[in-house]
């Protein structure tokens, strides 16, 4: 009989007044006594509409239906079959918009918690799962992947499992990209990126790491090396900035580089040497998912006062509700329909203040969403030491731009086939941020999984040749 | 991971490392540089290249005592593992023939390269590169006294005319760099282009120097990095007016078109937190020592 709760079970969470002092996770997972009385509320509909609302088509209810039996192996290998992280995207997806919205307890109440229970598989596993995947036979035949971020690691996680000879290069000192230098400790434990990166560094899968792929090796030379595809997920690049007045003041920061520092570069740990400023008042400047993970983490630093600026209404943010309502919950305060207009100097060329312009909604624009407008003559300034701009990113040229026969988009983004991932260059294939500019983990991690897809049946084509 | 293969002292505060670093030798050109991190707990810092051994796969970096960082790996000895080395980063200077556009300095005649301090570090791959191509190469590197003096007959080697200044007159000719360049110039020698590298407030005045004469001066600059891949932002500096990321558009620019005061501000970010990490993190250095 099903469980006919309306709701979904809680998941537990640090007290918000305690988090916001310390960088622990803030929601701590289900238990597998939560997780079997949430796994059944699933009704396992015939047509299955989460598993076409996920970007990796996880086989949702029959992982779920494991997960009622209190079978969590078998959970995870049914979820393992389609996706090879799913401790990191059970804790990062949007999933409210992608298989959670589609899910028919959404009719009538809240949908089943598929991202939780999700992650409590990959948690469980993680603690007591045995390992039954042999390491796959070799097939000899090289394929290198550029970077390690969601899209890298699923990339090359594939086509190890297929027997291919993958090299992934990141040019950090760690892998992981986004996942370990812009997600945050509190929302994705870097401890739970390690080990699934180890996971497929077992399977055979070599890492690369301190190599800047267009700097140190080009594209070309890999193909000289005997790589037979090139799968790039170099991510997003450049930061952008508003182009007001004061943005070189010293105490200016681009979200990447905060967050780089705190996450990265663990300046929030006494025993590292990476310094970030000690502020007392900050402006993040942005409303998406990384404005809120700027802000946490700044409020986790020890500002007293941290304000989200936003030029739209609560409606148009770009960030998931739980990611809004966690900041708010830990003291951030939102400064909404309100636009920076330039940043003040304390004479000594440090951040003073940033004066802000009121905006209104009118007609809207070519996004669909009500276009800001400002209110003429309501300027104000806002008393911060520190601004940090969480505006976007434009992707990172050091690949096209020492890559003959790579086109782009007028943003910058690699042209790609949508089938099969293949850039406008042969047997170079591209997916994530780098094509897409800044999107979502699991979208980055979909794309790896249709180039793996395309590069094996290219490769396997050849091969009969 | 690379192997620290040579290191000697040039001065109490200056020191040269050769590494082995075959990937980096390999591809290499004056102007580039690496980030390194020598242990867990580090920092990632930016050294230009000062040399590169294709054959032998090393590069040289040069490097002063300036924070914990450089304190740190100072203390590394020959057989020593540099936990990260990566590079080359930023886009090479164009000396010559290569692109860089708005920065090439085209069919040149005769160079001036000048070298503040620890910058002669990174000047004396430019001359040399120049010197061995047929361009007539004069050097002025400046120093605050006799006892830091660093390269001298490297320089020598490697340029047509050399000239020493010291603030304090200890050793070659009393004065700066810049009362040099333009004594030069006044006597008559015509340079095509002037190459400055030093510390900010040394470059900005070779760069006041230079421009009543219309000479075309490029300088490098050494802003606060992370990545050094153009994702953090960190050392973003203005050029003309216009936000450039030194790492990926630089490190050189044209020194008539950068905004230096405001450069300086910027790497001065952190210096209360340096000096508090030199007090706090003595025991870490004292831990070093005793390993």
């Amino acid at each position: 009989m099903a469980n006919m709760s309306a709701t979904k079970l809680p998941m537990p969470e640090q007290d918000p007044a305690v988090r916001s002092r310390n960088f622990e996770e803030v929601a701590q997972g289900y238990t597998a006594e939560m997780a079997v009385e949430e796994a059944g509320r699933c009704l396992h509909c015939k047509n299955s509409p989460c598993v076409a609302g996920c970007p990796v088509n996880i086989r949702i209810p029959e992982f779920i239906a494991k997960v009622a039996e209190g079978d969590f192996q078998a959970a995870y290998e049914i979820i393992h079959t389609t996706n090879t992280l799913p401790a990191i995207s059970g804790r990062v997806c949007p999933q409210e918009s992608q298989c959670e919205c589609l899910c028919v307890r959404g009719k009538k109440g809240e949908p089943v918690a598929i991202g939780r229970l999700e992650r409590f598989v990959a948690d469980w596993y993680r603690e007591h799962g045995t390992e039954k995947t042999a390491k796959p036979a070799s097939n000899g035949v090289k394929v290198a992947v550029v970077g390690s971020g969601p899209a890298g690691l699923t990339c090359a996680s594939d086509l190890g499992k297929l027997g291919y000879a993958v090299t992934i290069f990141e040019a950090f000192h760690t892998a992981g990209g986004v996942l370990v230098y812009g997600i945050p400790q509190f929302r994705l434990p870097k401890e739970i990126v390690r080990h699934e990166v180890e996971g497929i560094l077992d399977m055979g899968v070599e890492l690369r790491l301190d190599t800047v792929i267009g700097k140190t090796i080009t594209i070309d030379e890999l193909f000289e090396q005997g790589y037979q595809a090139v799968f790039v997920g170099s991510g997003a690049g450049l930061p952008m900035f508003m182009g007001i007045p004061g943005e070189t003041l010293s105490g200016v920061y681009s979200a990447n580089e905060y967050l780089t520092r705190v996450n990265l570069m663990k300046a929030y740990l006494e025993e590292y040497d990476t310094p970030i400023k000690k502020s007392r008042a900050v402006a993040v400047v942005g409303g998406g998912n990384v404005a809120m993970d700027a802000a946490r983490c700044a409020k986790r630093i020890g500002a007293e006062h941290v304000y989200v600026v936003y030029r739209r209404s609560e409606a148009e943010m770009p960030a998931r509700n739980e990611e809004i309502h966690h900041a708010r919950e830990e003291g951030i305060e939102f400064h909404l329909l309100n636009n920076p207009t330039r940043i003040l100097s304390d004479g000594k060329g440090s951040v003073a203040g940033m004066e802000c312009i009121k905006m209104e909604l009118g007609e809207p624009d070519a996004s669909g969403r009500r276009r800001p407008v400002e209110v003429p003559g309501s300027e104000f300034v806002l008393d911060v030491d520190t601004v940090i701009m969480s505006l976007g990113t434009t992707p990172n040229p050091l690949i096209r731009s020492t890559t003959p026969g790579l086109e782009t988009n007028r943003k910058g983004c690699l042209v790609v086939h949508e089938d099969t991932m293949e850039t406008t260059r042969p047997h170079v294939y591209a997916g994530g941020d780098a094509v897409t500019g800044a999107a979502t983990v699991i979208l980055a991690m979909g794309a790896g999984k249709r180039a793996a897809k395309a590069i094996h049946e290219a490769l396997s084509a050849k091969k009969e040749d | 991971m690379a192997l620290l293969q040579h290191k000697r002292r040039l001065n109490p505060t200056v020191t040269l490392m050769e590494v082995s670093a075959p990937l980096i030798a390999k591809k290499a050109q004056p102007g580039q540089f690496i980030i390194l991190r020598v242990d867990e707990h580090g920092e990632r810092i930016p050294l230009t290249i000062s040399d590169y051994d294709r054959e032998r796969g090393t590069v040289t970096i040069i490097f002063q005592k300036v924070g914990l960082t450089t304190e740190l790996l100072d203390r590394l000895e020959e057989g020593d593992d540099i936990l990260d080395f990566v590079g080359p980063l930023g886009t090479p200077t164009d000396l010559l023939d290569r692109e860089h556009p708005g920065l090439e300095l085209g069919p040149v005649k005769r160079v001036a390269v000048i070298g503040g301090g620890v910058g002669c570090a990174i000047a004396y791959p430019q001359a040399k590169y120049l010197h061995a191509r047929g361009v007539e190469v004069d050097v002025i590197a400046g120093f605050r006294s006799k006892d830091i003096v660093i390269l001298e007959e490297e320089f020598k080697k490697a340029c047509d005319h050399f000239y020493l200044t010291t603030d304090d007159g200890s050793c070659g000719e009393k004065g700066l760099v810049t009362d040099k360049l333009k004594t030069l110039i006044d006597s008559g020698i015509h340079y095509d282009a002037v190459i400055a590298i030093g510390p900010i407030i040394m470059m900005k005045f070779v760069c006041k120097t230079t421009e009543p004469y219309g000479i075309k001066t490029l300088v490098s600059l050494n802003p606060i990095m992370i990545d050094g891949t153009g994702m953090c932002g960190g050392c973003r500096v203005s050029v003309g007016g216009e936000m450039k990321f030194a790492c990926v558009d630089g490190p050189d620019f044209d020194g008539h078109k950068v905004d230096f005061d405001e450069l300086m501000t910027r790497n001065r970010a952190y210096q209360e937190r340096e000096a508090e990490t030199r007090r706090t993190h003595a025991c870490r250095l004292m831990q070093k020592e005793v390993e």
